[in-house]
């Protein structure tokens, strides 16, 4: 348990000499619920795909639970932002949730044992177990937002990427998502984007700061203070869409 | 109609029918749900070239359009994998280019050329027994491939990231659906002739794709759609004497149209409400 669940250290990212990060050096431990918050456009999802191994820096290194960031993909759930891709594919609810049983060392084998049981778990988790055999392109945005969060947790991860999951849900079942995420978090290490406020106050430990550079705040440090300058963020985006600090003062870093 | 299968080129032609079909529906669902038409375009068009440079050097034209049409297919997989969306220009360059190199080889080949509308609009009704036997196994190859790999096909062609994170070797799946849609052209070009490929390649997939909930359905179906459109269009090019590749084509194109008309009929209906 000692080794991080992710390490990163003066890891670099442009994207065709636009630099998107700069200078994010930062370990979480297992265990552990962050939620990235920062303007739009600061390079969180960026962010996330570095962890993920989707895209590769350009200096820098990137530790996942210890190893290279594509060397323990059996061992991560990942939920992306958007969900709206590919909507006349025809695959089922139940199909799309099964992929998250899939690994290298699975090819060539179909599905079987423990794939239908977890899968069932997790459809049923997010209240979508009635829908299995419904084609994933005639559901609403925010049903099949559910249906990617079981797919992720149907990996069974050790640790959970979750980019933006509350964009498209209804409020109800937000609510009900963070709780199925705090149940999970004794188990396994969660990191989320959010714009949603109430989350970060109840269910997260600790909070990074993304605007080209990652200020991370451990769950020691979280004051109630630092919780509210966290809050005006999402807040102040929405209601003048001016970039700004997320919080006002960096300085003891 | 049933006269016309005495003639053995007509069984030959409806058994390739059948063959061209069943890996159009296969390769054809996975070209369509990839998205990758307009690679498997600058294939076809490209594997012209490989034509062209077996006439020259005395091969068989069929050969030479496999290796080149692999070739091809390996460079195109290359330029297009990191960025999908910005290898157009490279992949219509290909096109051209390997058609444009087809022509100077014909005309570089002393004496008499081979028929070159065959290549560019088919010969199904030339197809030989020895053509057939190279098929078949094709086709079996074909569905093997897509049989152990149908999971991990499914999840690249849905949502590569995933994939990706899951630890499915993305890159061999698109670089072996590129390999084998260069070998199923081949096949196809044999039929309908390379500039008709594309159609026999897509229509069949894309009306399946809206009747189906897998993507083995839709494999089945279009492959079953595809025998629908080569057997008409054989007859009816029996009958009245028309080019065969172009009647089958034309067929598909048809049937396209009316499903077109259908669904826009059917939305409308579904606002109206």
């Amino acid at each position: 348990m000692n080794i991080p669940a992710i390490e990163m250290k003066d890891v670099y990212f442009s994207y065709e000499k636009t630099p998107i990060l700069e200078n994010i050096t930062f370990a979480l431990k297992q265990g552990d619920f962050l939620g990235i918050i920062g303007p739009n456009g600061s390079g969180k999802t960026t962010l996330l795909k570095l962890m993920l191994g989707l895209i590769k820096p350009d200096r820098g290194m990137i530790k996942i639970l210890g190893k290279p960031p594509h060397h323990v993909k059996h061992r991560i759930g990942y939920v992306p932002q958007n969900t709206d891709f590919n909507v006349t594919f025809p695959i089922s609810v139940l199909d799309v949730a099964l992929m998250g049983r899939l690994s290298r060392s699975r090819i060539g084998k179909w599905y079987s044992g423990e794939d239908f049981p977890s899968t069932e778990d997790a459809l049923r988790k997010v209240g979508m177990w009635k829908h299995r055999r419904v084609s994933i392109g005639s559901l609403s945005g925010g049903q099949r937002q559910r249906v990617f969060i079981a797919r992720a947790l149907a990996t069974d991860p050790d640790l959970l990427f979750l980019d933006e999951p509350t964009a498209s849900v209804d409020l109800e079942f937000g609510t009900n998502l963070f709780d199925l995420l705090h149940q999970l978090n004794e188990t396994v290490t969660i990191v989320t984007i959010t714009h949603d406020v109430g989350v970060i106050s109840r269910h997260v430990k600790s909070v990074a700061c993304v605007n080209k550079s990652l200020t991370f705040h451990s769950d020691k440090q979280i004051s109630a203070e630092m919780i509210d300058d966290a809050y005006q963020c999402p807040v102040d985006l929405i209601a003048h869409g001016l970039p700004h600090r997320v919080l006002p003062i960096h300085e003891d870093k | 109609m049933w006269d016309a299968l005495q003639f053995e080129f007509m069984r030959n032609a409806l058994l390739a029918g059948v063959f061209v079909s069943i890996s159009c529906g296969i390769i054809g669902s996975l070209i369509v749900v990839n998205r990758i038409v307009f690679i498997s375009g600058g294939i076809a068009h490209s594997a012209f070239g490989g034509i062209g440079l077996a006439i020259f050097l005395g091969l068989t034209p069929s050969l030479g359009a496999a290796v080149f049409a692999v070739g091809v297919a390996m460079i195109m997989g290359a330029v297009s994998f990191k960025s999908k969306h910005r290898a157009d220009t490279v992949i219509g360059v290909l096109w051209a280019v390997g058609m444009a190199l087809g022509i100077l080889f014909i005309d570089l080949t002393p004496g008499y050329h081979a028929d070159l509308m065959s290549y560019l609009f088919g010969s199904i009704l030339t197809v030989t027994k020895a053509d057939i036997w190279l098929m078949a196994p094709l086709d079996t190859v074909i569905l093997l491939a897509v049989f152990i790999f149908y999971k991990e096909f499914i999840a690249m062609s849905y949502d590569e990231e995933f994939a990706y994170i899951v630890g499915i070797p993305v890159k061999f799946l698109y670089f072996l659906l590129l390999g084998m849609t260069a070998l199923s052209i081949v096949m196809i070009i044999k039929a309908v002739g390379l500039i008709l490929t594309i159609a026999l390649l897509t229509i069949p997939p894309y009306i399946a794709e809206r009747y189906t909930r897998s993507l083995a359905q839709m494999m089945a179906l279009s492959s079953l759609l595809g025998i629908c459109f080569t057997f008409l269009g054989l007859w009816l090019s029996y009958k009245y004497n028309f080019t065969s590749g172009a009647t089958i084509i034309l067929v598909a194109g048809i049937a396209f149209f009316l499903f077109q008309a259908v669904k826009n009929i059917r939305n409308s209906a579904v606002i109206g409400e």
